[in-house]
């Protein structure tokens, strides 16, 4: 169980999601969720805010999951979890995982007081913020992590004029016992980052890039595709940090050794949400992306 | 055993001999003595719990929710602005139906800010389907916490224990302390029957559609005004519950036996005066003043708030001639919330009391003595003058 994977054959045929569950079809987070618990095992319980996945797990009184689940309100997760962690102590069911799950309005925004102090306090169990880039439950509006230029409901026009905030580097901020950044196009890559999170006792962060076909304007079939473009250009990066150290892993590890990456112009046209990004706004992305590529070379070769 | 201690320090106590697991806290005064004495009791070891310095009290409640859910007891105090924080988790505990205890040491709302006592805080949450108990003294407090954490598991609804900002949070006096053994014989260890667990995993709270859905095994599961509906069901029955439990502790301790309401010479009185908390210890010495007088006038203190007891007020009211409602929040724009339940409950009754009401002592206004006798002797002496309205008493000219 606690052995590193390569392939999706070497998954347990356990499953702890079922088919009929909520989540649109392409949906990235479904993906990743699935592959979470088979990572995770029976042994957890979730705290879950108000997100697409309150709506994926299924609706009173049918839940499409062999998870133990608290809802909790929106700003509340990682104190519930603290609560859910503290009352295992007290009964000493230490052995029992504790998980966090939200979207990125529930993490960067509403949910964030109560995230850093759980870090600061250093909690034992994972938090896992699914990126979706927007508030999508409630049908595609800003959030602190949608990207600049990007069109949602509630910037329908000119699209979202200020940067999205880097929330992995804010949690990296609090230095938590370990963080990783991971993409539903790499689910092997979350699988083993989820197994060696569970080993480490003390605040886990993993943020994981899950594409929406629905919020991004995407076909459903292209999620995998955009997702990948996403990493391999250069835009979303998966790595990990323990002890203040940035370490890149897997597919962005690769690019490393790459001198001309993908340009981020081949991602944003996958996705109708980027239409109204200028050619100017585009290559200003690229040029951020550059440097932040040579700044890594310079590091990490 | 007697001690002299505070109010918090009562409700500390309360807490430690209940055996909470978990408690979280944020300080805000005048609540804060009250959750330093619990964190001092888990750092010296007197006390098995989890002890978590939240960073709000929304988080405080939510890791009382999270707590809760998980199978294990689960407290938290706070007063004023910091219950108006926490707002939506009470509701929430509510409507999840958690077996959860809160001290809410009442203070008065901002703005503009105030630190001093008043009603206003916790009478705002009165809709939110807890269970609201006001207490008087600080015997009351440190029992009322047990039994609020005996009745809340009991029925499965939480309880909040009101008690009155520096009247008796910070004020000393003697109390019994009760006996360990004998609280583990009335306060058995905390259960929930929906805990969380991954040998029978439950989805808790989860989205509940306006209408009633079949579940695996094809059996009709209620709708969320359904779910809502028991709430109220069961919140009414809990005024007897409370009342069996309070008995409970009385053949175990020897105290108790008025738990919902407190009458004070009300057999032979024209006239009764109604108040909640603290208030109520001031007007009994205004009534045997005025009794002294030959005015035959009682009082009664409200303890159960909410599920408001009407009919064992309605039997104590019924046949007064006045009732004079003296209280401590306003609903803003109508009158006073106790006054307007006790007008709702004497509604029914063929022969009504003549009604005053009295708002007095916001953001800890002082309340004078002389003040209360002028406006009850007043009251008395001429019932029928300004029947059914709202007076402001003790306002600076």
């Amino acid at each position: 169980m606690n052995k590193e994977i390569t392939n999706a054959v070497q998954l347990t045929a356990e499953e702890f999601m079922y088919p009929g569950n909520r989540a649109c079809s392409g949906c990235g987070l479904s993906l990743l969720y699935r592959i979470g618990l088979k990572a995770m095992g029976r042994d957890c319980i979730f705290v879950v805010p108000p997100s697409c996945l309150t709506v994926a797990q299924g609706l009173y009184p049918i839940a499409a999951t062999q998870i133990p689940c608290v809802n909790v309100t929106f700003a509340s997760t990682a104190a519930a979890a603290t609560g859910v962690r503290a009352a295992l102590k007290a009964q000493k069911r230490e052995h029992t995982k504790v998980v966090a799950w939200a979207g990125d309005g529930g993490t960067s925004d509403i949910g964030i007081q109560a995230l850093s102090a759980s870090i600061e306090r250093d909690e034992d169990f994972l938090y896992i913020c699914y990126d979706n880039e927007a508030y999508m439950n409630t049908g595609v509006q800003r959030s602190g992590t949608t990207p600049k230029g990007t069109i949602t409901t509630n910037t329908p026009i000119k699209g979202k004029l200020q940067k999205n905030k880097d929330l992995p580097a804010i949690i990296a901020a609090h230095n938590p016992v370990y963080i990783a950044t991971c993409s539903a196009a790499y689910p092997i890559d979350f699988y083993n980052k989820i197994q060696k999170a569970q080993r480490l006792k003390g605040l886990k962060y993993i943020h994981i890039h899950t594409p929406c076909p629905s919020g991004w304007g995407m076909a459903e079939r292209l999620s995998i595709t955009v997702g990948k473009l996403a990493v391999t250009t250069g835009l979303y990066d998966l790595y990990e940090v323990e002890n203040h150290k940035k370490v890149l892993s897997g597919p962005s590890a690769k690019l490393l050794k790459r001198e001309n990456l993908k340009q981020v112009s081949e991602y944003f046209k996958t996705q109708s949400r980027f239409r109204a990004l200028s050619k100017e706004q585009i290559e200003e992305v690229q040029t951020e992306v550059d440097s932040k590529w040579q700044e890594y070379r310079e590091e990490m070769a | 055993m007697k001690i002299i201690e505070s109010g918090n320090v009562a409700a500390a106590i309360g807490v430690k001999l209940a055996k909470t697991q978990v408690i979280a806290a944020y300080p805000i005064t005048p609540q804060t003595p009250l959750t330093e004495k619990l964190s001092e009791f888990v750092e010296a070891d007197e006390m098995e719990a989890e002890y978590i310095a939240v960073e709000s009290e929304h988080s405080a409640l939510a890791v009382c929710i999270g707590a809760a859910s998980a199978g294990s007891r689960a407290f938290t105090a706070t007063s004023a602005n910091g219950l108006l924080y926490m707002s939506e988790q009470v509701h929430w505990a509510a409507g999840a139906r958690l077996p959860l205890v809160m001290c809410v040491v009442n203070r008065g709302l901002g703005a503009p800010w105030t630190v001093w006592n008043d009603h206003q805080d916790s009478i705002s949450q009165r809709d939110a389907g807890w269970i609201q108990i006001y207490v008087n003294d600080h015997q009351e407090i440190v029992d009322t916490v047990i039994k609020a954490f005996r009745l809340s598991q009991t029925v499965s609804i939480p309880v909040m224990v009101c008690y009155d900002g520096y009247y008796l949070s910070h004020t000393y006096m003697p109390f019994d302390v009760p006996e360990q053994d004998k609280v583990d014989v009335f306060l058995p260890p905390y259960e929930y029957k929906h805990t969380l667990n991954p040998a029978k995993p439950e989805n808790l709270n989860t989205v509940t559609m306006p209408f009633s859905r079949l579940d695996t095994d094809g059996v009709a599961q209620p709708s969320y005004m359904n779910i809502r509906y028991n709430l109220q069901q069961e919140l009414r029955k809990s005024i007897d519950v409370f009342k069996d439990i309070d008995l409970e502790f009385k053949g175990i301790f020897g105290r108790g036996g008025d738990s919902i309401i407190t009458p004070y010479h009300c057999d032979d009185s024209e006239f009764i005066v109604v108040s909640m908390g603290s208030l109520s210890n001031r007007i009994k010495d205004v009534i045997d003043q005025l009794r002294g007088e030959g005015i035959k006038v009682g009082a009664l203190c409200v303890h159960l708030y909410r599920p408001f007891p009407d009919e064992a007020i309605v039997n104590m009211l019924a046949d007064a001639k006045g009732v004079f409602v003296f209280e401590k929040a306003i609903c803003y724009g109508n009158q006073g919330p106790l006054f307007s339940d006790i007008k709702a409950a004497l509604y029914t009754q063929e022969k009504r009391p003549l009604i005053h009401n009295f708002i007095l002592g916001l953001g800890g206004q002082e309340i004078k003595n002389v003040d209360l006798y002028d406006a009850i002797k007043q009251s008395c002496s001429a019932p029928e003058t300004d029947n059914d309205t709202t007076r402001w008493l003790g306002l600076e000219r």
